[in-house]
């Protein structure tokens, strides 16, 4: 039985939960075996984790289980894992599932692999691969345990509706007390976040100044995308922490990345060169982004962005 | 204050990356291994700063050969007082978390710091590791950390936010930008690290559950596609009925 960890937010369950419980079901499709999703604390509606291949959805409600503690995370999803005796556990690699992966595979004594972006090989040895050394190779790895515990790496499986809801059954086991006293969250509210992000306009250096940004938030809103910077940007706050993509950044993988004025230094592609289609805009042909684009426009900013939303607008409109 | 600081070995950010033996093994060839930035930066500076605030101790622990060693003694320089080399070459992350859990179990560190991922693997699976073979909660991608006698104060990224926590300690912290500022190891510190003790400590018996078989790398990207700057309607196309991705 494979066993999926569908994160909530505020209750509501969002896309890192559905792609998760995709994945899930399309590998016990493969094992011949159930998938079933796993809740835990406020959950909007978790019989719409069935629409997603969820034979049934398992619901701990427990109040306390509405902000992370990996502690407690990790061993009711152990505690659960083993009263239903899954023999792959799923959970998504966002923020929270990175910091429940490595204690969840302890807790199970379970071999794990972090961020995985395709569906693992499970006739015979079990096999699953990843992206290591910042996307710029990939690993193949094998799972030799009993039960296997994977992270999901975020927009690498579309989630897909294959069925109707499930049932819900509220399952009991122990929640212990968290140690951890969360005492505010600051979420950006509106907006897909970044490692979510299909679409993602970014922008550089290249535009001079904060007062600037006009023109990529237009562009962006146009696009329905979500807004990123480079490092520089960041530093000299032009724009919020949380935007900032590369290698202290975070690490997306969007379908769209939209490079406006970042010259393209091996620590952003680092952040970014996962993504599928990477549009570079620059006035120095020479800009080093140029050469891990798919496609390229040389010329200024400040002329061809505007340009590029009028296009996007008439494209929108039919 | 008994803090303990793990490090990683990484290649350097600008390393071309190959594999040899038939993609089986990392081809080493060429390649300059630093400190991995964000144990360096962010989590031992961090350390280091909270001992010359409260006194205490800095240790560095890593896990690997004799090769180890200059990273190791850069993390000296730096300011670490003393440092644990546990003597194998780990294959698995749960490997090198069961050797430092190991080591750690018996020493009461108030702070086991580490940095939020190593810029090799990216997997940052090992403080939550460590933390469970100690038992001890697990705070990841904190961006400040300040001590109130022995309870922390903690902000940490979230997916297009921040998260503050407290937590008594002790804790397994993974440490992000915005957490410290890099040092650089002046003259005085070099010279003293040469002096400052390593010990190396034999590893314990662990199975390996779930290692890499082989890597290939992702296929080159095909030349860029250059449109003309006044003709965005073309790009528009072709990220519709081309790339599909609009």
């Amino acid at each position: 039985m494979v066993l999926v960890f569908a994160e909530s937010q505020k209750g509501q369950f969002k896309k890192p939960a559905f792609e998760a419980v995709t994945y899930g079901y399309k590998t016990a499709q493969q094992m011949g075996v159930n998938c079933v999703a796993l809740a835990l604390g406020a959950a909007g509606n978790p019989a719409d984790l069935g629409k997603y291949g969820a034979s049934k959805v398992l619901h701990v409600a427990d109040a306390s289980l509405d902000t992370l503690d990996s502690q407690v995370y990790a061993s009711v999803i152990a505690d659960v894992a083993r009263q239903v005796a899954a023999t792959v556990v799923v959970i998504p690699a966002s923020t929270t599932g990175k910091s429940l992966l490595g204690r969840l595979a302890v807790r199970l004594d379970a071999g794990s692999v972090a961020g995985v972006n395709t569906l693992p090989q499970t006739d015979g040895a079990f096999r699953v691969k990843r992206a290591v050394f910042s996307g710029k190779a990939i690993a193949e790895y094998e799972v030799k345990s009993g039960i296997k515990v994977l992270s999901l790496m975020g927009n690498a499986m579309p989630p897909e509706v294959v069925g109707d809801v499930a049932s819900v059954e509220a399952v009991s086991v122990a929640v212990p007390a968290s140690k951890v006293r969360v005492k505010s969250v600051k979420r950006v509210e509106g907006i897909v976040p970044l490692p979510e992000a299909e679409l993602v306009v970014s922008a550089g250096r290249g535009l001079k100044g904060p007062e600037n940004w006009g023109m990529v938030e237009d562009l962006a809103a146009v696009l329905g995308a979500t807004t990123a910077c480079s490092r520089p940007v960041a530093d000299a706050h032009w724009r919020p922490h949380h935007e900032h993509v590369g290698q202290t950044g975070i690490a997306i993988r969007p379908n769209l990345y939209i490079a406006i004025g970042i010259s393209g230094a091996i620590q952003h592609l680092a952040g970014v060169n996962n993504s599928k289609v990477i549009v570079v805009i620059n006035k120095d042909p020479e800009a080093p982004f140029f050469k891990a684009a798919d496609y390229g426009v040389v010329g200024d900013a400040f002329e061809v962005v505007p340009q590029l939303t009028e296009a996007l607008k008439k494209y929108k409109a039919g | 204050m008994k803090l303990l600081v793990c490090v990683s070995k990484t290649p350097d950010t600008t390393s071309k990356i190959g594999f040899v033996n038939n993609g089986q093994e990392f081809d080493t060839a060429g390649i300059q291994y630093i400190m991995n930035p964000y144990d360096e930066w962010y989590a031992l500076v961090r350390a280091l700063e909270l001992k010359e605030a409260l006194g205490g101790s800095v240790t560095i622990i890593n896990v690997g050969t004799a090769d180890n060693d200059t990273v190791i003694r850069k993390g000296l320089a730096i300011g670490a007082d003393d440092a644990v080399r546990i003597d194998a070459d780990p294959k698995s992350a749960m490997f090198a978390a069961k050797q430092i859990a190991e080591f750690a179990k018996n020493e009461n560190y108030d702070i086991v710091f580490l940095g939020k991922e190593t810029i090799d693997y990216n997997g940052a699976e090992i403080g939550s590791m460590i933390a469970e073979y100690l038992d001890m909660p697990f705070i990841s991608y904190a961006t400040s950390l300040n001590l109130n006698g022995t309870t922390a104060s903690i902000s940490r990224d979230i997916e297009g936010g921040e998260e503050e926590l407290e937590v008594d300690l002790p804790i397994v912290v993974s440490a992000a930008k915005g957490m410290a500022e890099q040092r650089i190891p002046n003259m005085r510190g070099i010279m003293m690290a040469k002096t400052k003790p390593l010990k190396v400590v034999p590893p314990v018996a662990f199975d390996d559950m779930a290692v890499t078989v082989s890597y290939t790398t992702p296929p080159e990207k095909t030349s860029v596609k250059l449109v003309d700057p006044s003709n965005m309607e073309e790009l528009v196309r072709l990220l519709h009925e081309e790339a599909k991705v609009i």
